[in-house]
């Protein structure tokens, strides 16, 4: 029997709302749209996590520029707070080295991180998910029941087929969909919105691509001031999902 | 203190084992800790107690037998094998301790001696598992 199954939900129990940023493809902006998210999220007043469930290609902490510093050890693991954001990555411990795991290894690398960890109180936690239906989003599917899935597309018909997919294997698994916003637009295309009507899912809104938004990689402040991150707040303060009572 | 959640997991699978098969007492636990793992046994084993102490089905009286897997690691790619205790003598504390934390970054610091690859496969002694629950 493996122990560390039993004991996810308890350490997930005072986190009100999960969050699983998800998409098809590599590149659309997911890591960027996740970190922006628990930054708003912060920003408007709620407490909000950030985990990067990406343990081959973690990126949320390149985008909030974030170095030298490590959980606090009690009774497990406490992930430590920056920019108002609790955060935890894989790479406290691989640190800028790769991390050539297979499957099996994501899986229980991901049931150890989720066993350990004492988020505590917290509104929202935010899950980086690496692209596609692989490992680690069946791993958050099977061990956190509660996430609901935010799907990151653009109007590319190759990343769109891929969340059709995406959506279509959720939709299965009965998993709830928060909806999918559009990322990186540069045309008026509907092809993201007409695609996606037959899901019956909400088309939460459009980021429009930010040409300047490379200039503020590594720097949080920054990030929260581009173009790119008052499209993501529109889509937080219109999506019913994102109101809560603040703690 | 990473072996306190380790062992709130432990204790939380055996109660809901014991509830499933209507235990009113859990007599004894068995447990496997793999080598990989580096579980410090005392702090583990005082965490087991303290933390079993106010649990309902009752098992703070439970025969806890804990034993250490050695680890072996098996490279996929030439087939060699080897133990985890050769491995860690030339790991740093650091690399050392993260293993400790997740011992999938094994991958990230280990490499087969003898093709160098990172592509292995924890054969056993990964970390901490329940053989068996008894009780009455």
């Amino acid at each position: 029997m493996d122990p560390r199954l039993d004991i996810i939900d308890k350490r997930l129990k005072n986190v009100n709302r999960l969050v699983a940023i998800s998409g098809g493809k590599g590149g659309t902006g997911k890591s960027l749209i996740a970190s922006t998210l628990a930054l708003t999220l912060s920003e408007l007043g709620y407490k909000a996590g950030l985990l990067d469930l990406d343990f081959c290609g973690p990126s949320t902490h390149i985008i909030l520029g974030i170095r030298g510093i490590y959980p606090k050890e009690e009774k497990g693991i406490i992930p430590p707070e920056i920019y108002g954001i609790k955060f935890l990555s894989i790479i406290y411990y691989a640190g800028d080295n790769p991390s050539p795991l297979r499957g099996i290894d994501i899986s229980n690398a991901t049931i150890e991180l989720l066993a350990i960890t004492q988020w505590g109180s917290l509104d929202f936690l935010i899950i980086d998910m690496p692209p596609g239906i692989g490992d680690a989003t069946l791993d958050t599917i099977r061990l956190i029941k509660r996430a609901g899935f935010l799907i990151i597309a653009t109007q590319s018909k190759v990343v769109v087929e891929t969340v059709k997919k995406v959506l279509t294997i959720l939709k299965e698994l009965k998993v709830p969909i928060i909806g999918v916003a559009e990322n990186m637009k540069t045309t008026r295309s509907p092809l993201v919105k007409e695609q996606i009507k037959t899901f019956n899912v909400p088309f939460l809104g459009e980021i429009d691509f930010d040409k300047h938004l490379e200039d503020s990689i590594g720097d949080a402040s920054k990030l929260l001031k581009t173009n790119f991150a008052q499209d993501v707040k529109k889509i937080v303060l219109a999506t019913p999902e994102f109101k809560l009572k603040k703690r | 203190m990473h072996e306190w959640a380790l062992a709130e997991a432990v204790i939380s699978t055996a109660l809901k084992t014991a509830e499933k098969e209507r235990l009113k007492e859990i007599t004894k636990i068995k447990i496997k800790m793999g080598e990989l793992q580096q579980i410090d046994i005392e702090i583990f084993e005082f965490a087991l107690k303290e933390i079993s102490q106010p649990q309902r089905p009752i098992v703070r009286n439970a025969n806890i037998e804990l034993e250490t897997e050695r680890a072996i690691l098996k490279c996929r790619v030439c087939g060699q094998e080897w133990p985890f205790d050769d491995a860690m003598k030339g790991l740093s504390e650091e690399q050392s301790e993260s293993i400790h934390f997740v011992p999938e970054i094994a991958h990230v610091y280990i490499r087969c001696p003898e093709c160098e690859s990172p592509d292995f496969e924890v054969m056993k002694g990964r970390g901490v598992w329940i053989e068996s629950i008894e009780g009455e």
